[in-house]
């Protein structure tokens, strides 16, 4: 009767194609030469070069951390190229002038780039390797005064507001991971939105991998000052390559005062083959800073990857402060993750709320790490945590880590936590209804991870409802 | 030529035979009811017609509107007309009742050839089959069978019924739990979609609900066979005399074998 359940097909990744594009790649391997060469690439000041050597010199001197619930070969740091773009780089006017080859790969991903598809209302900047290709609708948000770039153009014109906020969340010394990124990103999106302007439209970034061996390091920075209100989605797909390829990103949200930040997260990065063989290493640090009477909502729908390793935080600086944190991760086959959040309340009548969806199948390993904490000052802080598991076929993993650190006694901290497994009987009463097997899976798990859907933009939640649809096809036959 | 043929039918749980040997055929509009005590075989049956993986079919045949039946996918057999209402409805978390009937409506119209209906048409058609099990439209935005009480379990599988308007209705035991009012509101809604050419299997411990749904025919399992059949008839004479009577040669049977 299991051997039904344990009859895995899973449908080819549709994002797995190459695009033969003429690219600029730097050698592998890493040195304060590498570093030096990304920046004058990208002509960043003085002042820019220094912080990615200061950060570089940081990393050489940690250790790589092996603490997540994970397994994976020792990662050769000198045989990744830290730079690729797209040859033919001169300053893009406009999207006309991008390679017609990478405009049909985001054709391909669906991907909004071209003028009329504007109109749809989604503001997108996409990521090809290391550079970006084009920013929509940029002439639109600059009326409001948002700024929303990649951030090497941000770097060069608007110097002062990135380098305020860069790392201004996550140090560049704050692990292992961040400090390489620090040292060789090579671009990623800005966005400032100004004093009490509400954001018309998501604005959206798509990130690509395409050349081999190379890794991605991308880094975002989104700034809402006093009153703003911003909802970012980003997206990530990569082509299928039997080698390992990082991607090792940095986010940083900062809510000011009375500000909110959404930031919505689609990652279907290729997750390796059946046997495990490739896929994309996601170690990404995302944190936001929360001042007072702001919010910082993220929303992640995790699908790809071989190996995922992100802990989407806030800090709950100000008082009155809140965070959320809605989460759908997903494993198959050998997919492993390692994925949660850190809630830490300072300020006064910080509130967070955690909802976590695990969902585990084939022999996937999906663990739950979060940690709540309340520091002394942080009078009336309020945490709710909610976690579900729930296993498909009886060869995959849940695990929960949950920490909870109170140090304020006035703290109120709940955390609810369910395990459950799709049952033979829900998908044999769903087929007796006329539904296929994956229809009842789908159907099951899309139930499961409702509460996090709904915190979507909604074509994105039909987005993401499909991919889990496409993850798990064939995991019950 | 019968809607349903079943010919010798054996079945197994794990290596325990449940099913020693069914003959049974039921014409278009027939009501048939399936009566015996408890660990008889006939929740088996209704879930072997079903194709519930969880037994295993080991011999005999059945033949559904001139198909193999034994042939077919648990939803193909769906497609093709053929309902079961559960004994235990089971729980579908987060998915509304609304979305997953009309995800199944449309999966049954697809199978006859007819296209699928958009949510506002669905909502007419909801409106109107509500009303045959009593139903509050609030149920519809619950999530499928989570947190219903037994009796709006099985009036919900009813309205399942109703809406996915099979050739061949099995109930399974759906008067277990109910208490008196329930249990009339479930046996009217069957007994509004009765039809010419729609049929039911009735399976029941006791006789109660047989006075509301009145078969045509009564059948008694005992240890896995079919020991008497009669009319409706043979159902009061059960609810004098038990089904000892009836089951002390099959128990004979089974501990010969």
């Amino acid at each position: 009767m299991s051997s039904s359940i344990e009859s895995l097909i899973t449908k080819e990744y549709a994002a797995g194609f190459v695009t033969d594009v003429e690219s600029d790649t730097l050698p592998r391997g890493l040195g304060e030469d590498i570093v030096r060469t990304i920046s004058k690439k990208k002509e960043e000041p003085e002042w820019m070069l220094e912080w990615r050597l200061k950060a570089f010199r940081r990393w050489q001197s940690m250790p790589e951390p092996h603490w997540p619930n994970v397994k994976y070969d020792p990662i050769d740091y000198q045989n990744i190229s830290y730079y690729s773009a797209p040859r033919k780089q001169k300053t893009l006017a406009s999207l006309d002038e991008v390679d017609p080859e990478i405009l049909r790969t985001y054709e391909r991903l669906g991907i909004p780039l071209n003028e009329q598809k504007m109109l749809a209302g989604v503001a997108v900047d996409a990521i090809f390797d290391s550079v970006s290709v084009g920013t929509t609708m940029k002439a639109e948000l600059a009326k409001l005064g948002i700024i929303f770039m990649s951030l090497g153009e941000a770097v060069r014109e608007y110097p002062e507001l990135v380098r305020k906020y860069l790392g201004s969340v996550v140090p560049y010394s704050d692990n292992f991971f961040a400090a390489l990124n620090s040292a060789v990103f090579s671009d990623g999106s800005f966005v400032y939105v100004p004093k009490g302007v509400r954001c018309p439209m998501e604005l959206s970034t798509y990130f690509r991998i395409n050349a081999a061996d190379t890794g991605q390091f991308e880094r975002t920075l989104v700034v809402a000052d006093e009153g703003a209100y911003v909802s970012y989605l980003e997206g990530c797909t990569a082509p299928k390559r039997s080698t390992n390829q990082l991607h090792a990103a940095v986010v940083e949200l900062v809510a000011l005062p009375g500000a909110t930040v959404k930031y919505s997260t689609v990652q279907n990065w290729y997750a390796g083959d059946k046997e495990g063989r490739g896929g994309i290493y996601n170690f990404v640090t995302k944190r936001g800073k929360a001042f007072e009477n702001s919010k910082i909502s993220w929303t992640q729908v995790e699908t790809g990857s071989a190996i995922t390793w992100k802990y989407p935080s806030v800090i709950l600086q100000g008082d009155n402060s809140v965070g959320e944190f809605y989460s759908v991760a997903v494993v198959n086959n050998c997919q492993q993750a390692d994925t949660g959040t850190k809630m830490i309340h300072i300020g006064k009548n910080t509130k967070s709320t955690i909802v976590s969806k695990g969902i585990s199948a084939g022999q996937g390993n999906n663990s739950y790490r979060g940690r709540v904490q309340v520091l002394p000052k942080a009078t009336g802080a309020r945490n709710y945590t909610q976690c579900d598991s729930m296993l498909v076929g009886n060869r995959c993993g849940a695990h929960t880590f949950p920490y909870i650190e109170v140090a304020n006694d006035s703290a109120i901290v709940e955390h609810e936590a369910s395990t459950s497994k799709i049952g033979e009987d829900q998908i044999f009463y769903l087929k007796q209804r006329g539904l296929s097997a994956e229809q009842a899976v789908s159907m099951i798990v899309s139930g499961f991870c409702k509460e996090v859907f709904k915190e979507l933009p909604m074509e994105f939640a039909l987005e993401a409802q499909q991919l889990l649809g496409i993850t798990l096809e064939g995991s019950v036959g | 030529m019968s809607l349903l043929q079943i010919r010798g039918l054996t079945a197994s749980v794990g290596d325990k035979p449940i099913l020693r040997g069914i003959d049974l055929s039921l014409n278009a509009g027939e009501v048939h009811a399936v009566m015996g005590p408890n660990g008889s075989g006939k929740s088996t049956l209704a879930q072997v017609l079903a194709g519930n993986p969880a037994y295993e079919v080991t011999g005999g045949s059945v033949t559904y509107k001139g198909q193999d039946l034994l042939e077919m996918q648990p939803e193909e057999r769906a497609q093709a007309g053929i309902f079961l209402a559960f004994q235990y409805p089971v729980e579908i978390p987060g998915v509304s009742n609304a979305y997953f009937l009309r995800a199944a409506y449309n999966e049954v119209r697809k199978a006859r050839g007819e296209a699928e209906v958009d949510p506002l048409e669905f909502a007419d058609l909801m409106e109107e089959r509500l009303k045959i099990v009593d139903m509050d439209p609030a149920m519809l935005s619950r999530s499928v069978n989570t947190g219903f009480s037994g009796g709006e379990k099985k009036r919900n599988e009813i309205l399942q019924l109703a809406v996915l308007e099979p050739s061949l209705g099995i109930l399974d035991e759906t008067d277990s739990g109910l208490d008196i009012d329930a249990l009339r509101t479930v046996a009217d809604g069957v007994n509004k979609l009765r039809s010419r050419d729609r049929s039911f299997i009735v399976v029941t411990h006791y006789q109660r609900l047989l006075n509301y749904i009145v078969p045509d025919y009564v059948h008694v399992l005992a240890g896995g066979r079919i020991v008497k059949s009669g009319g409706k008839e043979l159902a009061l004479a059960l609810e004098e005399k038990g089904y000892d009577w009836l089951t002390e040669g099959a128990h004979t049977a089974e501990v010969g074998a």
